[in-house]
């Protein structure tokens, strides 16, 4: 009954996400006496599993499942589960991953909790700490079912590197019509640009930019840190930004390492969306702001002046520094 | 067409969060309680499906009947009639399972919930009822068009969209995108008399089992002090995120 953990991959190549969800799984193994597994779905880089504490992997190498179907993988995560007797699956909390969870509970008559934060406590029953209120608080939910899904919050476990000899395994799941209901038209991913969830850095700006046509300085700043870009609520009510950039409660939330806020003043939705961020940098004109009570690091100063600034003295740093 | 919106009552995204009974339950005192914003966007894109296409619309929450008032609100902004399932449930597998049953009833052509609850965040009730029902289930779903039996959806992705086909019957976990912000309607006078007149009926529970169960709460620990640096001194800030935070 090893634990097994579903790895992420993106054009052949694993995910960083990847990596942390097998650090977990391994933490997990370690507590329990057991080894982890990976699958992975038309992935090529997964020696690098071995790194991260992974015993063996099922690798999965199919056509059909070139384009993300959430039914057909969490079918092929279901087969692998059954495959090894798993009685704990992990999975990321990427898009795609939190699409796919629950249809994989279901499939295994697993409980199922989302947005976990820490390794689970195992003196009463199976406990595990989770986010809840849009991180306005954690809660501590009890699993009851033999079998468990457990969906781990981006960042909050983290990489731990931990030597494993890994074994490779093909494995072919049986896969039926039914499994691709849904028919993938599209997909329209901005290459050139890092997503909200995938970035170490976010730099993300508010009403205090006077306008959609002033956040060139704002990509620029992105670029340098290799940053993605988000924006608060208003900014993409008003139309300035789309909303697949906004950050808060009802937006997107983000567990990012670095989360620069520039003019946004700090409503306690936006607060709550970015709380799972490392740390955080506001810069703002006016120093009594919600913001300057939520962030770690704080500049009283007006964007237009600080941000060029910002961006020339990180180049700098950059040019000083690789 | 027949739709079926699934609402959870929750907190206004205002609300203080602070918990009783030595930390295991909500503390309700003083929260004024709302459609699930998520919800909310399902219940407008519904509404315009009933204005555009014809579509009839039921909501439907799984809940005690303090949470009368936020599904009547659904009613007053247009929805046709309503069912409460009468148990307080305690994860969302319960939630989905209660809502399977109201869901086979009724065999709706499309079901729109929230693609997850502001409070508990599970993000699991819509797929998991689609599991349940054996339909198609399109998550963070963004737009979505509805032509014989064929819905075409946009979904949000980690850095992009992907645009979806699905037979009926679908359940979409849907969220901001569906309508705008500005298409939200606040119900007016004659909505809210027309609701007294709309059914609700209230369902028995089939008593569905949960998986989990939220045990206790904590709040987060309280912030550190702000290093504030002066606008002056960007590099005071650069070598703080470098060398302290080891950020960049």
């Amino acid at each position: 009954m090893s634990i097994l953990v579903y790895t992420e991959s993106e054009n052949g190549k694993l995910k960083k996400a990847a990596f942390e969800v097998a650090s977990y799984a391994k933490g997990i193994a370690d507590l329990m006496s057991t080894s982890v597994t990976a699958v992975s779905i038309n992935a090529d880089n997964v020696e690098e599993l071995k790194n991260y504490g992974v015993d063996k992997v099922l690798k999965v190498s199919n056509d059909k499942l070139s384009k993300f179907n959430a039914d057909a993988y969490a079918e092929v995560i279901t087969q692998a589960s059954k495959k090894e007797d798993s009685k704990i699956v992990i999975v990321s909390q990427s898009a795609n991953a939190k699409y796919l969870a629950p249809l994989l509970a279901v499939n295994l008559e697993a409980g199922y909790a989302s947005n976990i934060v820490a390794l689970p406590k195992l003196d009463e029953g199976f406990v595990v700490e989770r986010t809840a209120f849009t991180n306005k608080a954690f809660s501590m939910t009890s699993i009851s079912t033999d079998v468990k899904v457990l969906g781990l919050s981006s960042n909050a476990f983290g990489l731990k590197e931990n030597e494993a000899s890994l074994s490779e395994e093909d494995f072919s799941p049986e896969l039926s019509d039914a499994n691709f209901g849904i028919d993938v038209v599209s997909v329209d991913k901005n290459k050139d640009k890092v997503s909200i969830a995938d970035a170490e850095i976010v730099v993300s700006a508010g009403r205090g930019m006077k306008g959609p046509e002033n956040w060139e300085m704002i990509e620029e700043l992105a670029d340098v840190l290799n940053a993605a870009t988000a924006c608060s609520k208003p900014v993409s009510d008003m139309g300035w930004r789309p909303h697949s950039e906004h950050v808060g409660q009802t937006g997107k939330p983000v567990a990012t390492n670095l989360y620069i806020a520039i003019g946004i003043s700090g409503a306690i939705q936006h607060l709550a969306g970015i709380s799972a961020s490392k740390n955080k940098v506001v810069i703002n004109t006016d120093p009594e702001a919600p913001f300057f009570k939520a962030a770690d690091y704080g500049i009283v100063g007006d964007a237009f002046e600080v941000v060029p600034e910002l961006i020339e003295k990180l180049k700098e740093f950059k040019a000083n520094n690789s | 067409m027949k739709i079926l919106v699934c609402i959870s009552h929750v907190p206004d995204t205002t609300s203080k969060i602070n918990f009783v009974e030595d930390d295991t339950k909500f503390d309700t005192g003083g929260v004024q309680f709302v459609i699930n914003p998520n919800d909310e966007f399902g219940l407008t894109r519904a509404m315009w499906f009933k204005d555009k296409q014809g579509a009839t619309v039921d909501v439907v929450t799984v809940g005690g009947k303090d949470t009368e008032p936020t599904i009547r609100k659904a009613l007053a902004i247009g929805a046709d009639s309503a069912h409460r399932v009468d148990t307080e449930p305690l994860d969302g597998f319960q939630v989905a399972k209660e809502l399977a049953e109201v869901a086979k009833d009724g065999k709706y052509d499309l079901i729109i919930a929230g693609r997850e609850s502001i409070d508990y965040n599970g993000g699991m009730v819509p797929g998991m009822l689609a599991k349940l029902i054996g339909a198609n289930f399109i998550n963070t779903c963004v737009s979505l068009e509805v032509e014989g039996d064929t819905a075409t959806a946009v979904r949000e992705i980690d850095g992009g969209k992907e645009t979806l086909k699905s037979s009926l019957p679908l359940v979409i976990g849907g969220q901001k995108g569906l309508v705008e912000e500005s298409d939200l309607k606040i119900p007016n006078m004659r909505g809210i008399m027309m609701a007294r007149k709309k059914p609700l009926n209230v369902v028995e529970p089939i008593s569905a089992d949960s998986l989990t169960e939220a045990k206790s709460f904590r709040k987060p620990k309280p912030k550190g002090e702000i290093t504030l640096v002066d606008a002056d001194n960007l590099d005071k800030l650069i070598d703080l995120l470098h060398n302290e935070a080891k950020a960049i």
